[in-house]
């Protein structure tokens, strides 16, 4: 099995199932509670990132406090809350993953292949770069508003194409993000469901990713969220950073505008 | 000439607006394009999961609204006519192998080896033994399936069918056509028929 699926089915939307019943139900439930007396484990993440974020890294050497992350290079408080947003120099909406891509690349001269080459961590030694700069980069809106503006042209089209992206229904078994999230009090097995179509919906669930997984052992980022919900839809694999990837994620960061940014959270 | 001014802002605004704003069916090939290009075959989930039959797509298209009568009526009848009954007439199999099959998750997922086993997930969404608490609301209740409405072969084929292509019954369910999908195979719809339909499955105990 290519990805670590040791969380209980509930966990799971669409989840590969009740092999796992009560009793790692039981399990997970105590590691969770065992995680939670220690503080929420995110926080090694949150320092790992800020020491990436400082250090002279790459080929040319220098660290990323010169990223620009939307409101100006190397301001990273409050950051988060206003992306994905349309970048002048790529000409591109970005969500904060492919805008770290695009800063490892460009400031620190790193290869595009090299600065995607591990997106998510693997629950144990190989733990992912990414994740880690986006623990800190989140870690620095916590408190903040979301404030993602709608005014560029390719930003409103790629709002009005994520959520078309949203409603898309295929595979297999005929899922789309619909089959599961525009419903209120739904739930897959025991695990709630948020209601993604409706503000406070969007507000509730987008405010609290990325999150320390405890049935993982990983910190987790939106795009890894996005990508395990296309599997379990049983579509392709969404491919890291890719256009579908932010538009989705700017539809969903767009709905949640005037929660109150509480992440990186910790999840069973 | 005051009317003119008022005219000719009307139309830059028209014009603007067109150029701007892209129709709804414009947005719909653009994503479809996009989604081409964001995604990469993983084992046995390839790329051609990505396009769409016409059900998909008009479900798609009205965004989890209600479809209009005449579009609903055209695309149950479609899916009605793809629904294949066992040739030897006999509509329900086992129901304890169609617990197992209603408890199994796995199934047509990358992660998932190919050679392995595929469920129906049904847990996920309902409710159906009384014994397995950790089920899902998106789909209604199934417990006392078959003692609240006989076990006559109406209903057996009624279930059969509606496991088979539920979009056959109700336009754009969330539930997805096991048979017509091939998910399941007929003995497997039949396990599962059982479940609902025999008088001694858990479910009507």
């Amino acid at each position: 099995m290519s990805r670590p699926i040791r969380g209980t089915a509930a966990l799971w939307l669409l989840a590969a199932a009740s092999a796992w019943g009560q009793s790692s139900t039981v399990d997970e439930i105590a590691r969770y509670r065992a995680a939670l007396q220690d503080g929420n484990p995110a926080e090694l993440w949150e320092a790992r990132g800020e020491e990436l974020w400082k250090q002279k890294r790459g080929p040319k050497q220098v660290s990323l406090e010169r990223c620009d992350l939307g409101i100006g290079p190397g301001v990273v408080k409050g950051a988060y809350a206003r992306l994905p947003a349309y970048f002048a120099d790529s000409d591109r909406v970005m969500d904060l993953e492919t805008r770290l891509v695009w800063c490892v690349v460009t400031l620190q001269g790193y290869s595009e292949a090299e600065a995607k080459a591990r997106p998510f961590g693997n629950g144990s030694d190989r733990r992912s770069d990414i994740e880690a700069l986006v623990a800190f980069v989140t870690s620095e809106s916590r408190g903040v508003a979301m404030n993602v503006g709608l005014t560029h042209p390719k930003e409103i089209e790629m709002y009005r194409i994520g959520e078309k992206i949203f409603y898309y229904r295929g595979g297999p078994h005929d899922f789309g993000c619909v089959t599961c999230h525009a419903d209120e009090g739904k739930r897959i097995r025991l695990q709630d469901l948020p209601k993604l179509t409706t503000r406070e919906g969007a507000q509730k669930a987008y405010t609290t990713w990325p999150a320390y997984r405890v049935s993982q052992g990983e910190l987790r980022s939106f795009q890894w969220r996005l990508n395990d919900c296309f599997r379990q839809q049983r579509f392709p694999e969404l491919v890291f950073g890719s256009d579908a990837s932010v538009a989705l994620t700017l539809y969903l960061a767009r709905n949640a505008n005037g929660g109150i940014f509480d992440a990186p959270a910790i999840k069973r | 000439m005051r009317n003119a001014t008022l005219a000719a802002a009307l139309l830059a605004f028209a014009v603007g607006a067109c150029v701007t704003t892209p129709s709804d069916q414009e947005l719909a090939g653009k994503a479809a394009v996009m989604l081409k290009s964001s995604f990469k075959a993983n084992g046995q989930a390839t790329l051609d999961r990505l396009d769409q039959d016409e059900t998909q797509r008009i479900c798609s298209e009205f965004a989890g609204k209600a479809l209009p009568g005449d579009v609903a009526q055209k695309l149950e009848k479609l899916n009605l006519a793809t629904i294949k009954y066992p040739a030897d007439g006999k509509l329900t199999g086992d129901w304890r192998n169609g617990e197992k099959i209603a408890q199994e998750g796995r199934g047509k997922q990358f992660s998932d080896d190919p050679s392995g086993p595929v469920g129906g997930n049904c847990y996920a969404c309902h409710q159906l033994a009384p014994q397995e608490l950790a089920y899902g609301t998106i789909g209604p209740s199934l417990y006392q399936f078959g003692k609240l409405r006989g076990y006559g072969m109406e209903t057996q084929r009624y279930v059969y069918g509606k496991i088979y292509n539920p979009e056959a019954y109700a336009a754009c369910s969330n539930m997805p056509r096991f048979g017509h999908n091939g998910i399941l195979s007929e003995q497997q719809i039949k396990d599962l028929t059982a479940l609902l339909m025999d008088p001694q499955s858990p479910v009507n105990r």
